[in-house]
């Protein structure tokens, strides 16, 4: 490499769109992987903000019992869409996000496998997010069967339009799908070959084995929706019957489709965030991650047992006995490599050094409620009970703890402690915490009634109810609104905090992490020299280097 | 990958910037490694339709049922002609190893001919079969599984011929830079195993019922 003076060289014109440093390479087609790490993050969180905005119309017509506010019909497409934009424009472009902007910088390495895969990917994401949006001024209106599209709802057409809301459903999925492929391949390839020398699997952050984990479902699980919805559009578009009961096909095969690949799809979501957890309370308590190993060898089981709980969604499907049974095993399987990443992360904090900065607080808030909601699903892979408040707002509640209560606010962790280094400035520690008390609280008000409601009999995805579940659907309404307020301060905070906050050294926190020893932000293709690793990843209250070549790292 | 990127950065180093150097690292390749995984996770997705099928099959009084009866002669010269080019593409890539640029040229024209043939004979089966894709849930099946296993086969069969195309330029591939070549020749196999289930599954199976 040759170290040209740029003082006084006119740059020439080159088809070379990349270091462009301003926030013009924000919308450009950047193979930079913090570039569209950020690209993810930012699109998906404009999502967030509209399925966000969708629940508060849910639950503005849940506040008070008769169907008042919307028509019936509107009220099937509010949650349709909203927990389609939550889970495939949110959830999971914000986590393949963060992964896309700290997996090679925690592995060591200069960029993804395919950078250019990886770009087309990201911007995948906007374009079939905006054309699930058209479906709104389709004369069918947007698709109404709800997330999971159950067929032979799915399969109608009341309005008997060429293009339903449905169609453009299917078709949004499965370009999400073909993105989270090509996301999946690259993930695989760049953590498998592309760690950095020393960089040996059990030096890996907890966090990449949990993105390793998730990824490979994505990779096993994800070609049967395909193979799903590919049956489901034929079936709605061209006269086949591979789900239509009177010609010979078979209705619950969908589900069978839908939940190998949507239950390890809530792994896929889930297990970054753990890797979150797993990162957060080693910094925010001074001590290294409790069991390191095994909690990193725990994702992978999480991981092969999701391919085998699939059928505890379809206990009231026609479900035989045995299988049944079968399931409820195997599901309740998943709480004992889950248990240990709790009581490893329990045995972290234990007598540590705790600093309740923000993302500390979202990560206990985080904590407290995935206990909770593993609780009442372990309570659901229970036969019985299941099949008691099977399709009631128990299920809501349930897995809104999950959804909100951990992965989102998992989210908001990560996003405040990776902030200084994704944007190289400090954010305000006192709107943070503003932030995190009105989600805690509006997350428990919103979510915890909904348990109630359903243990009682309230039946899910209808716009009306009886009248005797009015106060829990008042406080989960209030809350509601709460947790949308939560967001203002979160805006403004990321907003402000970009233009002016202070300037973050390279490492805020005394973090251990490859992604520390790099400046804030970190440059294009992050080392200058690939780093030797000589330790593994959580080295608190030691004094051993992690890398042997700390200096050669950064440039200059 | 990198072969894209690498003239680029040769053209105008004298003259960059800092941060221009900085994308000049080299980059590793693992193209193989990404269609690996990708082929892995395609499989999955036939063995979706697979499972379909033996459930719906399962279900059936009678398989297949009465007026969709497939035929057997023409796709079992279609099997040999797909499984034999599978043959045939591998001789083109020993015929890269050792630098021999027509040996490539002549074994990947005639596996595209083979592919291509193959796909007529296919086009063929469908107008001749007297019934389509909504007959009845056999019918469903057997043009989905098949017609999206032609998909498959009309897509490696424009990878063979992008490599045919590539390789009218001297160099472009060589002894030791054929990683294009390689993973046409991959996919050309995987497509080829699906049809060995499929086969067995539609054809064969069917016999017997």
């Amino acid at each position: 490499m040759t170290n040209v003076p740029v003082e006084g060289i006119k740059i020439p014109d080159i088809a070379h769109p990349e270091p462009q440093n301003n926030w013009r390479k924000y919308f450009s087609f950047s193979t930079d992987h913090k570039v569209i790490g950020i690209q993810y993050l930012v699109t998906s969180f404009v999502f967030f903000l509209i399925g966000g905005l969708l629940s508060m119309v849910i639950r503005a017509e849940l506040i008070t019992p008769p169907a008042d506010l919307i028509d019936r019909t509107l009220y099937n497409s509010m949650f349709t869409m909203h927990g389609t934009i939550m889970i495939f424009l949110w959830i999971f472009p914000s986590l393949v996000g963060l992964a896309n902007y700290l997996v090679p910088l925690m592995i060591g390495a200069r960029d993804m496998a395919f950078p250019r895969l990886n770009a087309a990917a990201f911007w995948m994401v906007p374009v079939f997010g905006i054309l699930l949006m058209t479906s709104y001024f389709l004369p069918s209106g947007t698709a109404q069967a709800g997330w999971w599209s159950y067929p032979p709802v799915s399969t109608q057409n009341p309005t008997d339009s060429v293009i339903t809301g449905e169609f453009i459903w299917i078709l949004a999925v499965a370009i999400s799908g073909v993105s989270s492929i090509m996301g999946a391949v690259n993930f695989v390839t760049t953590i498998v070959r592309m760690r950095a020398p020393g960089m040996t699997y059990f030096r890996m952050p907890a966090y990449v084995w949990t993105v390793l984990s998730a990824q490979l479902i994505q990779l096993a699980a994800l070609p049967a929706l395909t193979a799903g919805a590919i049956m489901l559009l034929f079936d709605a578009a061209a006269g086949t019957a591979f789900f239509n009961p009177e010609k010979g096909g078979n209705p619950v095969l969908f589900q069978h489709f839908f939940w190998f690949y949507s239950h390890p799809a809530v792994y896929v979501m889930v297990l970054p965030i753990f890797g979150v957890f797993s990162e957060i309370f080693p910094v925010y308590s001074r001590k290294p991650l409790f069991g390191y190993k095994v909690v990193a060898v725990s994702s992978l089981l999480i991981s092969g047992v999701s391919v085998l709980v699939w059928v505890h969604h379809m206990y009231a499907s026609g479900t035989p006995g045995w299988m049944r049974m079968l399931f409820m095993a195997s599901t309740m399987l998943v709480a004992v490599p889950t248990g240990i990443k709790v009581f490893a992360w329990v045995a972290t904090i234990w007598k540590g050094k705790l600093r309740l900065d923000t993302p500390m607080l979202f990560c206990l808030g985080a904590l407290l409620m995935f206990v909770f909601a593993g609780v009442t699903g372990v309570m659901l892979a229970s036969v019985p009970i299941d099949i008691h408040v099977n399709n009631t707002y128990f299920v809501v509640g349930h897995f809104h703890y999950i959804v909100f209560g951990t992965i989102t606010m998992g989210m908001f962790a990560a996003l405040y402690h990776w902030f200084p280094k994704m944007t190289g400035r400090m954010y305000f520690e006192g709107l943070g915490k503003v932030h995190f008390i009105l989600a805690f609280i509006g997350t428990n008000l919103c979510f915890l009634p909904m348990h109630l409601a359903g243990l009682h009999g309230m039946v899910r995805r209808v716009s009306s109810y009886d009248p005797e579940f009015a106060f829990s659907n008042v406080l989960a309404s209030l809350g509601g609104f709460l947790l949308g307020m939560s967001t203002i301060p979160f805006i403004l905070n990321m907003v402000g905090s970009w233009a002016q906050g202070k300037p973050a050294p390279d490492n805020p926190w005394r973090a251990i992490g490859l992604e520390w020893l790099v400046s804030s932000p970190p440059p294009v293709e992050n080392f200058e020299a690939l780093p030797i690793v000589v330790s593994g990843p959580y080295g608190y209250g030691k004094s051993d280097p992690l890398v042997e070549n700390a200096a050669a790292l950064k440039e200059g | 990958m990198t072969d894209a990127t690498a003239p680029t950065g040769a053209a105008i180093a004298p003259q960059v910037t800092t941060e221009v150097q900085a994308n000049d690292h080299a980059h590793p390749d693992l193209r193989v490694w990404g269609l690996l995984t990708f082929l892995v996770s395609e499989s999955l997705m036939f063995g979706g339709f697979f499972a379909a099928y033996l459930m719906v099959r399962g279900a059936a009084s009678q398989w297949p049922p009465e007026g969709t009866e497939v035929e057997l002669l023409l796709p079992a010269i279609n099997t040999v002609i797909l499984v034999s080019s599978s043959f045939v593409i591998h001789l083109g890539d020993v015929a890269i190893k050792k630098n021999d640029i027509g040996g490539l040229r002549k074994w990947y024209a005639v596996t595209a001919l083979m592919g291509a043939v193959f796909l007529v004979g296919q086009a063929y089966e469908y107008a001749t079969l007297g019934y389509g894709l909504s007959s009845n849930i056999f019918a469903n099946c057997f043009y989905l599984m098949t017609g999206f296993h032609g998909l498959h086969v009309f897509i490696g069969l424009l990878l063979i011929l992008g490599v045919l195309w590539r390789s009218r330029r001297a160099g472009h591939y060589s002894d030791h830079k054929h990683t294009g070549v390689e993973m046409a020749e991959i996919y050309w196999h995987f497509v080829d195993i699906i049809w060995i289930v499929l086969f067995a599954l539609l054809y064969i199976l069917t016999q017997f019922s």
